[in-house]
């Protein structure tokens, strides 16, 4: 008789600027490239990859939940979008 | 006029705050983030610095801290609330002003002196200007860079909400004179009730002679409901 397992989620929330705000750090990747002699990259965006692990399995409600935090805290709604991305497993 | 000047974990020119508002004949008192106690009577004032480290977005962490239930209530009573520079980020974040502050256009952290106009003297923190006059304020962010929707850009200028454009030397609300690429050349905006500011130049930087100039006074004693010209 092992230890029962607590069964976990993963969430991962991708976090980008919105089309019409100029990513300024993506630019000066694009023009470092350009630097580095790589030829068409046409253009960078950066954004940010946050993970979260989550004890406890799908429940009902644990989107909506991560919907809200991905809103309120993770991205700025004002400039930014948000993926959210949600398997099992930690 | 009393001011709680808030010190988040990383502010940075809390310090300097109190010692303007002091030079200037005011009270001033510095409140730990972790504090929930704003009196009915009192100024708020979320001073400049990195609060969190930036961690996340400039202002993202400290929206959450416990003081801001009550400066949210302050305001919603009408108290005075100054956010500059991070605090100006921290106001956005929070919601009790439109927008947000994002990167710099050209990238760079700009610290140096900025030309702002004043756009209406209708508001306390204008009161003591005159529509146009410019002013010479120090500046230092790389997260400056006002962003809004354009509905909320025409709703601002309708409302004469936009108070600190910057301009060039020559007082022109132009490209060049504007710092960071900020949409409309705005530096500072206040509310719909006009009791809260936000602006990203250190109006606390320029309050005596020997710190090179003397144009912050008036917002500082504007913000106190000092009358006009001192």
């Amino acid at each position: 008789m092992g230890i029962p397992e607590v069964p976990m989620m993963k969430a991962i929330v991708t976090v980008t600027l919105k089309p019409s705000i100029l990513d300024p750090q993506g630019e000066a990747v694009a023009h470092a490239l350009n630097h580095m002699g790589v030829k068409g990259v046409k253009s960078v965006r950066i954004g940010k990859h946050i993970e979260l692990e989550i004890e406890g399995g799908e429940e009902k409600g644990l989107r909506a939940k991560l919907e809200e935090i991905s809103k309120e805290l993770l991205s700025n709604p004002v400039m930014e979008n948000f993926h959210l991305d949600l398997r099992a497993g930690g | 006029m009393r001011f709680a000047v808030v010190q988040f974990p990383g502010s940075n020119c809390d310090q300097d705050c109190v010692h303007a508002l002091q030079v200037l004949g005011q009270e001033a008192r510095l409140v730990w983030h972790g504090e929930t106690k704003i009196d009915p009577e009192e100024g708020v004032i979320l001073p400049g610095g990195f609060s969190y480290g930036d961690y996340l977005r400039c202002g993202a962490i400290a929206r959450f801290s416990p003081i801001m239930k009550s400066v949210k209530q302050a305001a919603e009573r009408g108290q005075v609330v100054v956010g500059i520079c991070n605090g100006f980020q921290i106001l956005c974040e929070a919601g009790l002003l439109p927008g947000a502050l994002t990167r710099n256009e050209g990238l760079h952290f700009r610290c140096e002196p900025a030309w702002i106009r004043v756009e209406t003297p209708a508001s306390r923190f204008t009161s003591h200007y005159g529509t146009g006059e410019m002013l010479k304020i120090p500046i230092a962010h790389g997260e400056g860079c006002y962003r809004a929707s354009p509905e909320i850009l025409q709703e601002l200028e309708a409302q004469q909400r936009v108070l600190f454009r910057y301009c060039n030397a020559e007082g022109q609300g132009v490209r060049d004179g504007n710092p960071n690429g900020s949409s409309h050349n705005i530096a500072g905006i206040c509310n719909d009730r006009r009791n809260v500011l936000g602006l990203m130049p250190h109006p606390e930087r320029c309050c005596e002679v020997e710190m090179g100039g003397v144009d912050g006074r008036g917002i500082l004693l504007g913000a106190a409901g000092v009358g006009r010209k001192i």
